[in-house]
């Protein structure tokens, strides 16, 4: 009955939300409503959850002495002077917006910046024409980013009596054999879910419960 | 018949003078626009009879005109109750004979969708033109009763394709339990799971694998989950240590429950480490720089990404690449897959992702399932090609085609 249950549930729940998507009766939409409202419900019970994850994960690392464990000691810091001063100034006001505009955004913003480092060195790894493959994407790389930046307009020449600028190659590739590929992949991944979906509303599809073999 | 000599006379001239001064008067005085002459009313369609759809003929060149006023009256199917004509204006005749006002739209409006009704009553409408000389009024349309879909009409490709789809799938798991072999291309990412569980434990080093940072209600996410589960046996039966960090409190804890299943299958439920499926932040770069972080201070040996990723992608595949991990990605996020490519050894693309578990754990069932799935795509690409060859020899049928997929 353990994964017996949850089976069960899956079916019906799977099998309504289904049938809600190809009839108009208000009755189902207002399940479907219903669902998402519990959703939201329990969304928030489960950053109890996670937070519980959090102290406990650090509270291990400190009373292991674990290495670099006074990091551990920022980390609940963090974590208690955030909730802390939500609850006492509440969020509009005091120093719960100052934490979030001059801490964590920074922070966030500083690694989302890392980003154009790293996307050289992929670049540099990805752009070494070893093999024909990285010679077409090479070359394809640098017309699309010469096309992008603001010389790409003036870039031009003359190819069977039409006068074509790089502006239209690399919007050309980006839109024709760029997106096909990208809509091969977008074909398979619907087609993907939607067996992932009838697999588990069907009950054949059981790892997600634990079932390995 | 006018001759030329007759143009001279200066009567016909004068007659001819007249009849053009008539023309453009009519031209210039009369409104530019004429009213609009009828209304209709028609059921909305994909409702469960709970609205109507009023549509009136738009007066082409009115610059006068302001608005409708769009009014309604429950009466026999069929018929009209006609407003009285003593009174003033036109609203007010409409309103003393019972009408209600439903809505007031602007002058380039030609529809309206009046909802909440009852499916077991018929209106009828009428529309009031506001001008700037006055209102008109225009209809009133015959009553109509809303009527019940059960089915979204423009659903209902949709339906037959899922039937379908339901109906191969079940097919071929009722063949694979006959015990028919059924063949599955190799897929180099998950054939490469063994050797990258095998290598983390050769090293004596933890595997790392992030679930993806959508929550549990995502397709993507149960397909990570359900690839952990044959990973986390792998790491159980090699003895390895298996850490997952989570974006999200309920895959955490789905997670652990898949994690320690799979220990237990794998017969070392002793070696299971709750702590070690934990939750970090729900912040999307803040996650990235504790999973980076992780990978610099556990020094992993292999690295899973499954599940759907976002920018972060490339900050987590590039550190991975840095401590020398061997790394596996998997993802449906067409943004991220060229980012997983450069940095990870092995990328399963789109629907690989969703086929890994299947693949790990060779369940015949699953297997019949994944085949059905190779079907689909088999009549999607045939569908193309017609497409293509309509769309080349007969663009109409081709145009009637395109719809059946819409």
């Amino acid at each position: 009955m353990k994964r017996q249950g949850p089976i069960i549930l899956a079916f019906i729940v799977g099998m309504l939300m289904m049938i809600q998507f190809f009839t108009p009766w208000p009755r189902l939409q207002d399940v479907y409503n219903l669902f998402l409202d519990w959703k939201q419900v329990v969304l928030g019970f489960t950053y109890i959850l996670g937070t519980w994850s959090l102290v406990r994960y650090h509270a291990k690392k400190i009373e292991r002495r674990q290495e670099n464990y006074p990091y551990s000691y920022v980390a609940l810091a963090g974590l208690v002077v955030t909730v802390g001063a939500a609850a006492i100034w509440k969020t509009a006001s005091g120093p719960y917006p100052w934490l979030f505009d001059y801490v964590q955004v920074p922070m966030q913003s500083t690694m989302f910046s890392l980003l154009a480092f790293f996307v050289a060195s992929a670049s540099y790894r990805a752009f070494r024409a070893r093999t024909v493959n990285a010679t077409l994407l090479l070359v394809a790389g640098c017309l699309v980013m010469l096309g992008r930046v603001s010389i790409g307009p003036y870039i031009s020449g003359t190819l069977f009596g039409h006068e074509i600028s790089l502006v239209q190659i690399s919007d050309w590739v980006l839109n024709v054999p760029n997106l096909a590929a990208k809509r091969g992949i977008m074909i398979g991944v619907g087609l993907g879910m939607t067996a992932t979906a009838i697999k588990i509303v069907l009950g054949i599809e059981q790892t997600y419960l634990g079932k390995t073999d | 018949m006018a001759t030329r000599a007759d143009l001279k006379t200066p009567v016909f001239a004068a007659a001819w003078l007249l009849l053009c001064a008539s023309v453009c008067a009519v031209l210039c005085v009369s409104p530019a626009r004429a009213l609009p002459p009828q209304v209709k009313v028609s059921d909305t369609s994909n409702d469960w009879g709970t609205s109507l759809t009023v549509s009136w003929d738009k007066a082409p060149t009115s610059d006068s005109l302001l608005g409708f006023d769009v009014w309604r009256i429950e009466a026999a199917e069929g018929r009209a109750p006609a407003p009285g004509s003593d009174l003033p204006s036109a609203s007010a005749a409409l309103e003393r004979a019972g009408w209600q006002k439903v809505a007031a739209v602007g002058g380039d409006d030609t529809v309206f969708v009046d909802s909440g009704l009852d499916h077991a009553k018929a209106y009828a409408y009428s529309i009031i033109a506001t001008t700037a000389s006055g209102e008109v009024a225009i209809g009133p349309a015959a009553a109509v009763r809303p009527s019940i879909q059960v089915l979204s009409r423009n659903r209902i490709n949709v339906l037959v394709a899922v039937i379908l789809f339901i109906a191969v799938i079940l097919g071929l798991v009722a063949r694979a339990r006959t015990g028919a072999k059924l063949f599955i291309r190799k897929i180099a990412g998950l054939e490469a799971v063994e050797e990258a569980v095998g290598r983390a434990t050769e090293m004596g080093r933890p595997i790392l694998y992030v679930p993806g940072l959508d929550p549990m209600d995502e397709v993507a996410t149960v397909a990570a989950i359900d690839i952990l589960g044959q990973v986390a046996r792998k790491a159980a039966e090699y003895e390895t240590r298996l850490m997952v960090p989570n974006r999200d409190p309920i895959v955490m804890a789905v997670a652990q429950q898949v994690v320690r299943e799979s220990f237990s299958a794998a017969g070392r439920p002793h070696l299971y480490r709750e702590g070690d499926i934990f939750y970090v932040t729900y912040s999307q770069f803040g996650f990235a720089a504790a999973v980076a972080g992780l990978m610099i201070r556990e020094r992993p040996a292999t690295n899973f990404f499954i599940g759907h990723f976002y920018a972060e992608s490339l900050v987590l595949a590039e550190t991975g690449n840095a401590t020398g991990a061997i790394q596996i990605a998997g993802t449906d996020s067409d943004a991220q897959l060229p980012f997983f490519i450069t940095s990870c050894d092995y990328t399963l693309i789109g629907e690989e992702l969703y086929a890994g578990a299947v693949y790990l754990s060779r369940q015949p069932l699953l297997l019949g399932a994944l085949k059905g799935q190779d079907y689909a795509k088999l009549v999607l690409m045939a569908a193309m090609m017609v497409g293509i060859v309509l769309s080349a020899v007969n663009p109409e049928m081709a145009a009637v085609f395109r719809g059946w997929f819409k």
